[in-house]
């Protein structure tokens, strides 16, 4: 080695310390912005290292990072509601540098190509390609340029499997036979096909396991690409955010009692309709504005209960006007966050940051769903699944078993809602007939508006 | 070096890269899940060193061009995921005063 190559090395080295602590940092909200600098330095670091190397021409290199940023300053710049599909674009991008770096080094390097390494570049493109497409894809339903409904067929699952083998075939072939580069391209062109087939069969409801699926397999694909370029760096950085999607999918398929395999290939929001029979007009409760002021504002506990209606009827700021409103008043007001609310992880506490709420009035699912008991009321707006007490009782609903926030079990329960329609899943929810529920029709936005109007007007 | 013990020492750094974010990760508040992925986003992004090399490195046109695309690629993900985390970060804000900002970690 000689003493660049040392250096470079060392640069490296810190920069992958610098990374593992930007992620350690984020284990607080007080510390988390220490890690984007750390992760930032870090970054920088890599890249000026890379840059020492010998014989590099840099002309094409400035113009591509300046190409890359122009590209990148409006994607850290959208709007909170549209970071599901940001994140998911952005695994896109990700996975299609990994993916033309491994096809490049194939190119570059093949006949001449260890087993192994064959088997590790494989990996790396097959996991790169299906990410690319599969994240463009999860991209467009969250956008709503594609259908959010599930597309499912009879042999789907037959379809993908001979897809995924082919693939494996024709890795295999290629590690045996390195030479036989006319392959490579059918294998990229099939873990592309493999990408967009294995989300289409995907409901919106499941956006939020799936991103973070997509989000491991990018880092496990970069992973690949610090084994095939022996580059440490890479290898960690991968590791790290491969158990990062890893783990944030457990968590996820968890708060919704589903396995990985059963998101993959088990497509959400079919089932339902036969659950939806049995329609005897069941009576409701109703009331208007003043009369969930005048309840509200009588309670000592509130907790409210947010799902994405809430944020897709941008009523969050709303939302804020009503907890000062209520705090003011002398009113305990907290957010029950279910781990699934929103489009992706944690995305509820971030639409809900935004609306300056305070973080520490966010609180999990586990460590609130016992004070339900002892809450006046529950304000469910804009959620619907992760409230449905048939996820506990109901062992023929398609939700069964699936952790929810117990505000039935609060002595008033008032739900938002525009009608009586079902939700996103198509699930009913036996919550809204109770006796201790009452439903507010109408647009979240205006109906805590005019709450809050009710609550400013009633004590000057 | 050969090529046996280059693979044996990246097994291991993998392994316990693995190891270590996992049980950093698991101790992230479930608040900053959003952030931590747009975070991590950022960090992949490292990527972008391989390709530097080889939009340096010229060694073919086609290894040129999809190192360029590569890295414009990467380099957007670097820009765009610090940037969005920064905002997302500088959103959380706690009811109570500033003044003792005691790092009390959320989860358990």
């Amino acid at each position: 080695m000689t003493a660049l190559q040392v250096a470079i090395e060392l640069l490296y080295l810190i920069a992958s310390v610098l990374f593992i602590f930007s992620l350690k940092w984020m284990s607080s909200p007080t510390t988390a912005r220490h890690g984007i600098w750390a992760g930032e330095i870090g970054m920088v670091l890599a890249i000026g290292g890379t840059l020492l190397n010998r014989g590099m021409s840099y002309h094409l290199i400035a113009i591509a990072l300046v190409l890359g940023t122009i590209i990148g300053v409006p994607l850290g710049r959208v709007a909170m509601t549209a970071v599901p599909q940001r994140t998911a674009l952005s695994h896109a991008f990700g996975a299609l540098c990994v993916t033309l770096v491994g096809s490049a080094e194939f190119y570059l390097r093949s006949p001449d190509i260890s087993r192994f390494m064959m088997s590790v570049l494989s990996l790396e493109v097959i996991l790169g390609g299906l990410t690319v497409t599969g994240s463009l894809m999860a991209a467009g339903k969250l956008q709503e340029i594609l259908p959010q409904r599930p597309l499912t067929y009879r042999g789907q699952n037959l379809v993908n499997f001979v897809l995924l083998a082919g693939a494996v075939v024709i890795a295999v072939s290629l590690v045996l036979h390195p030479e036989a580069r006319s392959l490579f391209p059918f294998m990229i062109l099939i873990a592309l096909a493999f990408g967009v087939l294995l989300i289409i069969p995907i409901g919106g409801a499941d956006m939020p396991t799936v991103i973070s699926l997509l989000n491991g397999y990018a880092g496990l694909s970069a992973a690949a690409m610090g084994f095939v370029l022996n580059n440490k760096l890479l290898i960690i950085a991968g590791a790290l955010d491969g158990s990062s999607g890893l783990i944030l999918s457990i968590i996820m398929s968890k708060a919704m009692n589903r396995s990985f395999t059963n998101v993959l290939f088990g497509a959400f929001g079919q089932v339902q309709t036969s659950a939806v029979a049995g329609e005897e007009a069941k009576p409701i409760r109703s009331a208007t504005p003043e009369e969930a002021a005048a309840i509200l504002s009588a309670a000592n506990r509130v907790i409210v209960v947010p799902g994405y209606g809430m944020a897709v009827a941008q009523a969050q700021h709303k939302v804020r006007e009503l907890y000062d409103a209520l705090t003011k008043r002398g009113v305990d007001v907290r957010f029950a966050i279910h781990p699934v609310a929103g489009r992706m992880p944690g995305h509820m506490n971030v639409l809900l940051a935004e609306a300056d709420i305070p973080y520490d009035r966010l609180i999990e699912m586990d460590e609130i769903n016992g004070d339900f008991p002892q809450t006046d009321v529950a304000l469910v707006i804009g959620a619907n699944d992760v409230t449905n007490p048939a996820a506990r009782s109901d062992t023929t609903s398609p939700i069964y078993g699936m952790p929810i926030l117990d505000v039935d079990k609060s002595h008033t329960v008032m739900v938002i809602k525009r009608s009586m329609n079902p939700g996103f899943a198509g699930i009913d929810n036996p919550l809204y007939y109770l006796d201790n529920t009452l439903m507010l029709f109408g647009d979240a936005k205006a109906f805590v508006g005019s709450i809050v109007r009710e609550l400013g007007g009633g004590h000057g | 070096m050969n090529s046996s013990s280059n693979l044996i020492n990246a097994l291991f750094i993998f392994a316990l890269a693995g190891f270590i974010g996992f049980e950093v990760i698991r101790r992230v508040s479930p608040l900053l899940h959003t952030p931590l992925m747009s975070l991590t986003n950022a960090l992949d992004a490292i990527a972008v060193v391989g390709a530097i090399v080889l939009v340096g490195m010229h060694e073919s046109r086609l290894s040129t061009i999809f190192g360029f695309i590569a890295v414009v690629a990467a380099t957007s993900n670097i820009v765009g995921g610090f940037f969005i985390t920064d905002r997302m970060l500088k959103m959380f804000k706690s009811s109570r005063p500033a003044a003792n900002p005691v790092d009390k970690p959320v989860t358990k």
